[in-house]
């Protein structure tokens, strides 16, 4: 369970939220959504620890994540608004490197099929990321959702220059993450396409 | 949950940044062959009398190894930072400063190396002698890891600041001046028959520090850049 208690974020003067409370239970998304500029960004990296807050504090399992970095970083796989893949490496040296960096299980035919899952052809596998386009090396900074078994997805606008068939490999996957007892957190602008009874909104007003 | 061994992780962290060298061979061309041109330019500019150049030859070199090892520091931090890998980085569940030294190392092996595997051949060109040459090594090999442990300080904090690379250099050639100052005067007092041991024992101390110190402070400020 993630939960926030009374959280607030300054950035410089301005203040973008204060007295948060969000509880998330296992098995739930919550979608935050709001105009750019309102903090939704801020609040995923606060959740990802990346960020300190200003007051409050983030909860899982019940205490305070600062308390517990490294345990809270191995239940958590954050896929940022940068994609946070190399240039100058293949797809596949990119997912195996980084899956094997944070400790996911990722062999040869296990790289293959998450790329393969995320609707990545087979020749762009061996491809630098470079020569790819926006969408597939979004696609290939996703493919680690497929290699990923932690329990706590944050995800920054996912969908971001995907198209509607890939936009659809995520949510799914996102779902089956869900009934699995996964808790996601997704920033997006866009709808997802999931049961209305799983998915939480917060809405962020600047 | 997933957790990679320290050890992994690590190993990982080398494995990435090694690869990624290879990957871009020129970057790591461009640093020695830097070395190499600055290192020959004064024997041309100072003239070919042979007590001269052995006089200046030690500091010429070091200057020159501090120089190169300074222009590669960009290449540390700075593309991770961009392209969003030093997020992830922060993120694994192992200390932070254990991966600072993974990273630290790769760029050594990558720029500190080969100014140590080059040094013998530079030295020939000032007219060191074989004892000299050895010195002049071992010298080097204590001391570029020393240079690159400080180097990363300046480089996370620098990082997303404008103007960085003569920031970083400003930042941290202060800090390189006792490395210099021991790591010259280790081939010159050995060239003067005294023996290079007190510099080489105070280089030591000084990689022994910045092994210890720098890691710390270097995760401290890549946690700043990234907040």
């Amino acid at each position: 369970m993630l939960q926030t208690v009374a959280l607030s974020c300054r950035r410089g003067d301005r203040r973008l939220f204060s007295d948060l409370n969000i509880t998330v239970q296992p098995g739930t998304l919550l979608a935050v959504v709001g105009e750019n500029g309102s903090g939704k960004t801020s609040l995923l990296r606060m959740l990802t620890s990346l960020l300190s807050p200003e007051e409050g504090a983030i909860l899982w399992q019940g205490q305070d994540i600062r308390e517990q970095r490294e345990q809270y970083c191995a239940q958590l796989t954050y896929i940022g608004h940068l994609n946070g893949i190399k240039d100058d490496l293949t797809a596949m040296e990119n997912l195996s490197l980084s899956a094997s960096l944070v400790g996911d299980h990722c062999d040869g035919p296990a790289a293959h099929a998450a790329l393969e899952a995320v609707g990545l052809r087979r020749q762009a596998h061996q491809l630098p990321t470079k020569v790819l386009s926006q969408g597939q090396k979004r696609r290939v900074a996703l493919a680690r959702l497929w290699l990923s078994a932690r329990t706590l997805w944050l995800l920054d606008e996912p969908f971001t220059s995907l198209d509607t068939a890939a936009t659809g490999l995520v949510t799914e996957q996102l779902h089956a993450h869900l009934k699995r007892g996964g808790i996601a957190v997704v920033v997006t602008h866009q709808e997802v396409g999931l049961p209305s009874s799983i998915v939480q909104r917060l809405r962020m007003n600047g | 949950m997933n957790r990679p061994s320290l050890w992994e992780a690590l190993r990982g962290v080398v494995r990435r940044d090694l690869l990624l060298a290879m990957r871009r061979r020129s970057d790591v061309a461009m640093s020695v062959f830097f070395l190499v041109i600055v290192a020959s330019l004064f024997p041309l500019g100072v003239g070919p009398e042979p007590a001269v150049l052995r006089t200046i030859g030690a500091g010429v070199l070091w200057v020159a190894a501090l120089l190169a090892c300074l222009l590669s520091l960009g290449r540390v931090f700075t593309a991770d930072y961009l392209d969003g890998v030093l997020e992830q980085m922060v993120l694994i569940a192992q200390p932070l400063p254990v991966l600072v030294v993974g990273k630290v190392f790769a760029h050594w092996i990558v720029s500190g190396l080969p100014v140590v595997l080059l040094s013998p051949l530079l030295g020939l060109q000032f007219g060191l002698d074989g004892e000299a040459l050895g010195v002049l090594v071992l010298s080097l090999l204590l001391g570029t890891p020393t240079l690159s442990m400080i180097g990363a300080i300046g480089a996370a904090l620098v990082l997303g600041v404008r103007g960085s690379g003569l920031l970083v250099a400003l930042l941290v050639l202060p800090l390189y001046v006792p490395v210099l100052i021991f790591g010259a005067g280790a081939v010159t007092s050995s060239m003067a028959g005294m023996g290079g041991e007190a510099n080489l024992s105070l280089l030591g101390a000084c990689l022994v520090l910045s092994l210890f110190f720098s890691p710390w402070a270097t995760a401290a400020a890549l946690r700043i850049a990234l907040e």
